[in-house]
């Protein structure tokens, strides 16, 4: 394909459009809330209003605020309607021409939409992700030909730390070195592998990413490939995400047969093929080592590290293994300039990062931030503050590896290294808020209950000492422990943040030191007085 | 041939290149304590109890897979280390039933001998007190698997020196367990080859042989040790 067509296709797509679209949320949180029935029945009413000339029916990725779905837009105007049932669809559509809608109307204007940056998300609730019509209007798939005919692989690599992007999985390794340590190292056959293993209780950034905008995490993906000379492509993805797996696979469809995948790209010398693998429910396969032993068809368990993927990695050939969200982030930085990219966030934390927003709080859903952004913003502006007016306590950032951030905290910016300051991580975005009512030490028991029941078995401390520290947290819970309880509690969850051989080990640890560190009252409040 | 010097615990050591820490220490008379490790099989590196401190990493290391670098100071038996070991050896006696009093292995259990090594006295943590079931339908041997460390020996020497591959681990975390097959009684294994390697690659009392009882374990583990060397060094004459 020339780009000439390219443009052509996404020209064909904007002439066709109606003057007004009825956007209805299809991902996940939406159709979970009842959205397929929403469409339909908006489809009957603009029919039955015979309007359409004027309005069409799309069905495109998450419009954000989950805890109010199923949501509808209407594009140009920006007219926002939450809650909608498939009773209020003829409202809605009367509404067009001067009607009254008795749907719940949101504000657009609100902190919770003023207040994000769209970077990765900027087709996110705007394009329908199942046509890829629809992603090349929006000027997808340009930033893969410009750098197939106007960029060698180095400048590729060049652009990408030139833009300071970092791991977007949680560790934030500078995404350029990691390209460029694939691209240098010696091997005839070399691999790109996306991991969408996102496994993280009340995480749902890169499930949204993928179901409302896959083909540019497949573009992503290929850029990838062009830059450190890779032909093969995976994206492990967790066999609990249905919809996202369908997308996927629709988009896969959609690009090779455009000839934007597969063999010759963009009429190219670069062959480029991505196939899907699904997890079968591991949490610790999100982990790299066991990822890619996945793939290969073994067990799911990691191997010591080094070494690292990027140098003996699937099959033993140079691997590069990135976040959704990163490859997410790569189409925006070869097509505006990685300067432009920079231009977001902090010194050290460039660009922006998605969370998903969710627990005790008024306006859950996904969100998109500038990194740097206080959790002040995210908690209080963003999501609204806590739901009930029960003052917020808390937000767990990270997931089962990340930490409990007390509120007063809470002015902190939001960048890799201060969060890790703190004793928790950046983590790939799980933001969960917790409120007065809730017991830290229940939320490390809750975390310790996901890692014992996630650890592989491999190596001993993960797997017998997370055992040990649900049963001390238990114990304390119960009121049955004593101070030496305590003592053994900090002294085991040094081991196994120490001796544990991967990363889902090292880091089961840390909800319970991070909760010692801020509310080390609460776990003293529980303990059984001594007997005398 | 490279040869590559490092220090172990203020000791000169040397060591050819693309050895292990594990191997050169070995060599130069240091004893680290291992448990999953045996030697012709590959490296699993689960047990952690061979960790090391190695200068100017904050990660402690596995001595079995960690390959010896031209000046690494390597530390074996700090505070910390030994603090560690003790702690991980009370967390796999705390996780099966390791009774050493009926136990077919007492007296010839590398468990056994690492909870002295570490100067475990007792256990601080609470025990578990599994019923993980006993399979004693092959002819010549059973598997207790209360008694089982997971070290995956087993697994190991039936993939890569019997080439059977008959064991495999099923399950994951403290639910984890070696099977036989596709989790059939190993009995009615049909890949197994009654080689009985499994036995004597098995650190404790888990797999034992029909018939012993307490005490009555002995295990030769040259036939192991004259295999592999056949195989690595094409060494055939004892």
């Amino acid at each position: 394909m020339e780009l000439a067509e390219l443009l052509a296709i996404g020209e064909r797509e904007r002439s066709s459009r109606r003057p007004v679209q009825i956007n209805c949320c299809i991902a996940a949180g939406c159709l979970s809330a009842g959205s397929e029935a929403v469409q339909r029945s908006l489809n009957d009413s603009v029919k039955a209003a015979g309007l359409q000339e004027r309005a069409q029916v799309c069905g495109v990725g998450c419009l954000r605020l989950c805890s109010r779905g199923p949501l509808v837009r209407i594009e140009p105007e920006g007219d926002l309607y939450e809650r909608v049932t498939p009773e209020q669809a003829p409202g809605i559509v009367a509404a067009l021409t001067g009607g009254h809608a008795d749907a719940q109307r949101g504000d657009p204007d609100s902190p919770f939409f003023r207040r994000q940056v769209s970077v990765v998300l900027e087709n996110c609730g705007r394009i329908e992700p199942e046509r890829i019509e629809s992603y090349i209007a929006a000027g997808g798939y340009q930033a893969l030909f410009r750098a197939l005919h106007e960029m060698t692989p180095t400048q590729v690599i060049d652009a990408v730390s030139r833009s300071g992007l970092r791991g977007r999985g949680g560790a934030g390794y500078p995404t350029g070195v990691k390209w460029s340590m694939v691209a240098k190292a010696p091997g005839p056959r070399k691999f790109v592998v996306c991991n969408a293993d996102e496994g993280d209780p009340g995480a749902f950034m890169n499930r949204s990413e993928l179901e409302s905008d896959p083909h540019r995490v497949l573009e992503g993906m290929a850029i990838a490939g062009y830059a450190v000379g890779a032909e093969q492509g995976y994206v492990y993805i967790r066999g609990e995400y249905p919809q996202a797996i369908h997308r996927l696979q629709v988009a896969l469809r959609q690009a090779n047969r455009l000839g934007l995948l597969g063999g010759h790209v963009f009429d190219s010398p670069f062959a480029f093929r991505i196939d899907l693998r699904i997890g079968a429910g591991a949490f610790v396969c999100g982990e790299e080592t066991a990822l890619m032993a996945s793939i290969e068809g073994r067990r799911g368990t990691p191997r010591p590290r080094p070494p690292y993927p990027a140098e003996a990695g699937l099959w033993g050939c140079p691997t590069l293994i990135n976040n959704v969200e990163t490859f997410a982030n790569i189409p925006g930085i070869i097509r505006r300039g990685p300067e432009w990219f920079a231009a977001f966030g902090t010194e050290k934390s460039k660009g922006t990062k998605v969370f998903s927003l969710t627990g005790k709080v008024r306006h859950a859903g996904l969100v998109e931030v500038p990194m740097g952004t206080t959790l002040r913003t995210i908690v209080e502006e963003i999501g609204g503050g806590s739901a009930d007016g029960t003052p917020i306590k808390a937000v767990q950032t990270g997931g089962p590896s990340g930490g409990c951030i007390p509120a007063w905290l809470f002015d902190t910016p939001v960048d890799y290294e201060s969060l890790t300051q703190l004793g928790s991580i950046m983590g790939s975005g799980g933001l969960i808020v917790m409120d007065e009512q809730t017991s830290m030490v229940d939320v490390a028991r809750f975390y310790m209950e996901f890692c014992m029941d996630e650890s592989c078995g491999k190596c001993v401390p993960c797997r017998a000492g997370t055992v040990q520290l649900h049963r001390l947290l238990t114990k304390i819970i119960q009121r049955r422990a004593q101070a030496d309880d305590l003592r053994r509690l900090e002294e085991l969850c040094d081991l196994v943040r120490h001796a544990s051989l991967c990363g889902l080990g090292q880091t089961a640890p840390n909800p319970v030191l991070s909760t010692l560190r801020y509310f080390r009252h609460e776990y003293e409040a529980l303990l059984a007085r001594p007997e005398v | 041939m490279p040869v590559k010097t490092l220090t172990i615990n203020g000791q000169l050591v040397s060591a050819r290149e693309g050895e292990t820490i594990l191997e050169a220490a070995r060599d130069a008379g240091i004893r680290i304590p291992t448990l999953c490790y045996l030697p012709g099989l590959s490296a699993h590196g689960g047990c952690r109890l061979c960790l090391v401190e190695i200068s100017g990493s904050s990660r402690l290391q596995p001595a079995c897979v960690t390959k010896v670098v031209e000046g690494m100071e390597v530390q074996t038996h700090t505070e910390r280390l030994n603090a560690y070991r003790r702690m991980i050896v009370e967390l796999l006696f705390a996780e099966g039933n390791h009774v050493c009093g009926v136990c077919v292995a007492n007296g010839n259990c590398e468990l056994q001998d690492l909870a002295a090594e570490v100067g475990m006295d007792h256990d601080r943590f609470e025990y578990l007190h599994p019923n993980r079931g006993l399979d004693a339908s092959h002819d010549r041997f059973g598997i207790d698997h209360n008694r089982c460390v997971l070290c995956t020996r087993c697994v190991r020497v039936c993939d890569e020196v019997e080439g059977a591959h008959t064991w495999d681990v099923a399950g994951r975390g403290a639910n984890s367990r070696v099977i036989t097959d596709l989790n059939q009684p190993w009995g009615e294994s049909a890949t197994c080859t009654s080689c009985g390697k499994c036995f004597l690659a098995c650190p404790t009392g888990a797999i034992f042989r029909q018939g012993s009882t307490v005490a009555e374990t002995v295990r030769d583990r040259s036939k192991l040790e004259f295999l592999v060397r056949a195989r690595e060094e094409r060494q055939w004459h004892v």
